[in-house]
């Protein structure tokens, strides 16, 4: 039903060109889960406009290596730099989604709105996410794909240079994904930086990465 | 800062939405009425302990809402997220802690008056007593959240966040319950509202730092 | 099963020196330990009977030590939780994991020996008197810190959380003496009267002296004998779940 006005998003928000856009340089970063290496020596760079597909086998470290960009695992062996003093404004977007049951989708788009600081009007995103005359649903009846979707918007509502994406193009149908080929599009062309694990080929990559691959 | 008043708002709209401020004034009844039974139901006995009474029901009332101040973030992702909103995590903390004590202490308070009737106190004795617990709830929510933060990535960790709150309580509960006492005599006790509003202060400093590390290391 | 594995050895990732260094004290702590305990016990009930409490005051001899050393057992933790967290060195999240339930235990002791006192004076088994209180929540507070450890799978994890609650923790015991102590003496009833203490000149103080360096020994040596199992039973975990992921 809402294929067709997704092919052609009218508005998703995002800068022609971002303000702050951010290198990311990873050197010799290394992890380890206890004693267990998960990866070493990863070393990798990406210019604005450049994004990173990471691939690898469950277990391989790829969500590790999304942490440690993002901030929340801390990094013991090598350095992650972005290029710049301030350290840039991250967007994470994991398996979990962050959304709250009890809450409408249109109170969740006010409330991103809010949260990340963006004064926008954010019932305007609905269309784009293909969750038109959806406003007055609540979060917990929405299907998966939905929920995905949904999960998206803070992209869109609070632009930043770095998206830090694990695994998205799970539990999205096609529109879903077409959806995150034309946000990822959007954002790379203003100049941001994408990196993203997944187990399917992702279009907009500039380059990949396989962890695991030595073992 | 409208940041810090989204978070805020957020907070109390789904503890109100999830029953959780129902739940707690419930149980404040419920334990009040459980109270002479236990007692018996002479209403001068009732009277003398009541400051005490109600001041060990608002804790264990409160203490049921605790594990859902960080619970559901950490288990559906919304601790990254709150990691990475454009406000320190020490204040987004801050933030979910004040929309914690709007949505559920003052309700707590607002019930204790209509508590207290059926402990037979007078109306002459409520202000001291509300008094006493808007000076030292705070420090109940706060030092609650550091217990909260510290159970954060167990499993029903209910009844931990408790055990672990409990020796915090201990001085807030003495001074709180002990000004309360000079309520039935009438009196203002000026020296512990203001050892209250220390404990509360020094709460509102320390805790929140407490908090954040426990909530990134959780988040690790 | 992998995470399981991986997580344990970091913890206790080879402290051969240290293991080296603990055969080595191992004995002599102990017989330390115990020569003190016998000594000191031995010059307790040398000393006279007290005119007021008879001889139900040589049990001050367990208690007062006990007490000193459920205070001590927590200091201990939170400095090696510090040791832990900021110097990063991963025996102190063992130190203060075996130090918890002795600690734990020397506040269980000195609550009953309390009792036991106090029984013939007061008339009952309890009271809410200053120390006695103190001891209990201190025995929440160690209940606390010894559940963290039960309640968290993952060990990393559930040792940066045991040294934060240490941490935190530690600040509020001081809190919790004061506040208690206010309580008790605004609260005092007449007929309880308090664990009174005899005068401590030299006859008891330098028994009392003994005992208390003998529980400090009895301290050391248990702690260590529990980090010394604690290591080797995680190496020998890992050793089984090596050879199981092999086979």
């Amino acid at each position: 039903m809402t294929e067709n006005t997704m092919a052609k998003p009218q508005k998703n928000f995002l800068p022609n060109a971002y303000p702050d856009p951010a290198h990311l340089r990873l050197e010799g970063l290394a992890c380890s889960r206890g004693a267990r290496q998960l990866f070493e020596g990863i070393s990798q760079t990406l210019a604005p406009g450049e994004a990173l597909a990471l691939y690898g086998a469950n277990g391989s470290g790829k969500t590790s290596l999304l942490r440690q960009i993002a901030g929340f695992l801390p990094v013991e062996v090598g350095t992650i730099s972005f290029g710049d003093t301030r350290p840039p404004r991250v967007h994470f977007i994991g398996h979990a989604d962050g959304l709250k049951n009890p809450l409408r989708v249109g109170e969740t788009l006010a409330f991103d709105a809010a949260l990340w600081g963006a004064p926008k009007n954010a019932i305007d995103l609905l269309p784009l996410l293909g969750l038109d005359n959806r406003g007055w649903q609540t979060v917990g009846d929405l299907s998966a794909g939905q929920r995905r979707r949904l999960a998206l918007a803070k992209l869109c509502l609070a632009p930043r240079p770095v998206w830090l994406l694990d695994e998205p193009m799970t539990a999205l149908d096609a529109a879903g994904q077409h959806l995150i080929d034309t946000l990822a599009g959007a954002h790379l062309a203003a100049g941001g930086i994408l990196v993203a694990s997944s187990h399917v080929p992702l279009g907009f990559a500039t380059q990949t990465l396989t962890l695991g691959a030595a073992s | 800062m409208s940041v810090f008043w989204a978070i805020c708002r957020q907070h109390a709209v789904l503890a109100w939405r999830g029953g959780h401020t129902t739940l707690a004034v419930a149980f404040l009844f419920i334990g009040v009425t459980l109270m002479p039974f236990g007692l018996g139901p002479e209403l001068a006995l009732l009277q003398a302990l009541a400051p005490g009474l109600l001041w060990v029901v608002l804790i264990m009332a409160l203490l049921t809402s605790l594990d859902r101040l960080f619970q559901a973030d950490y288990e559906d992702g919304s601790l990254d997220q709150m990691m990475l909103m454009p406000l320190p995590l020490e204040f987004v903390v801050l933030a979910k802690l004040l929309g914690h004590y709007i949505a559920l202490v003052l309700p707590l308070l607002l019930a204790v008056p209509l508590a207290g009737l059926l402990l037979n106190l007078a109306p002459a004795h409520l202000p001291m007593l509300l008094l006493a617990m808007l000076a030292g709830s705070p420090a109940l929510v706060l030092l609650g959240g550091i217990g909260a933060s510290l159970a954060v990535s167990v499993r029903r960790g209910g009844l931990l966040t408790v055990l672990l709150s409990l020796p915090f309580y201990v001085p807030v509960m003495i001074f709180g319950a002990g000004a309360s006492q000079q309520a039935l005599a009438g009196e203002v006790d000026e020296t512990r509202l203001a050892i209250l509003l220390l404990i509360s202060l020094a709460s509102l400093l320390a805790a929140p730092v407490a908090i954040a590390a426990a909530l990134r290391n959780a988040v690790r | 099963m992998l995470k399981a594995l991986e997580n344990i050895s970091a913890l206790y990732a080879n402290p051969t020196r240290f293991m080296q260094l603990a055969a080595r004290l191992h004995a002599p702590l102990w017989a330390l330990a115990l020569a003190l305990l016998a000594y000191g016990l031995f010059r307790a009930f040398q000393v006279p009977e007290d005119y007021q409490q008879g001889e139900t005051v040589k049990i001050m001899f367990v208690h007062v030590p006990a007490a000193w050393m459920a205070l001590f057992g927590y200091s201990f933790i939170f400095f090696a939780s510090v040791t832990a967290l900021i110097f990063r060195h991963p025996l102190g999240h063992v130190a203060a994991r075996a130090a918890a339930p002795v600690g734990a235990t020397f506040t269980l002791i000195a609550l009953v020996t309390g009792s036991l006192w106090g029984q013939p004076m007061w008339g009952t088994w309890w009271v809410w008197d200053a120390r006695l209180t103190s001891m209990l929540v201190l025995l929440f507070v160690y209940l606390g810190y010894i559940a963290i450890w039960q309640a968290i799978e993952e060990p990393t994890r559930a040792a940066r959380t045991a040294a934060l609650l240490a941490i935190v923790g530690f600040i509020n015991v001081p809190i919790v003496k004061f506040s208690v102590d206010w309580w008790n003496t605004l609260h005092q009833p007449a007929s309880v009267s308090r664990l009174a203490r005899p005068a401590l000149h030299a006859d008891f103080l330098y028994p009392l002296l003994i005992m208390g360096v003998a529980f400090l020994a009895l301290f050391f040596a248990l702690t260590l004998t529990r980090m010394q199992m604690e290591i080797l039973r995680q190496k020998l975990r890992v050793r089984r779940m090596r050879t199981n992921q092999g086979a």
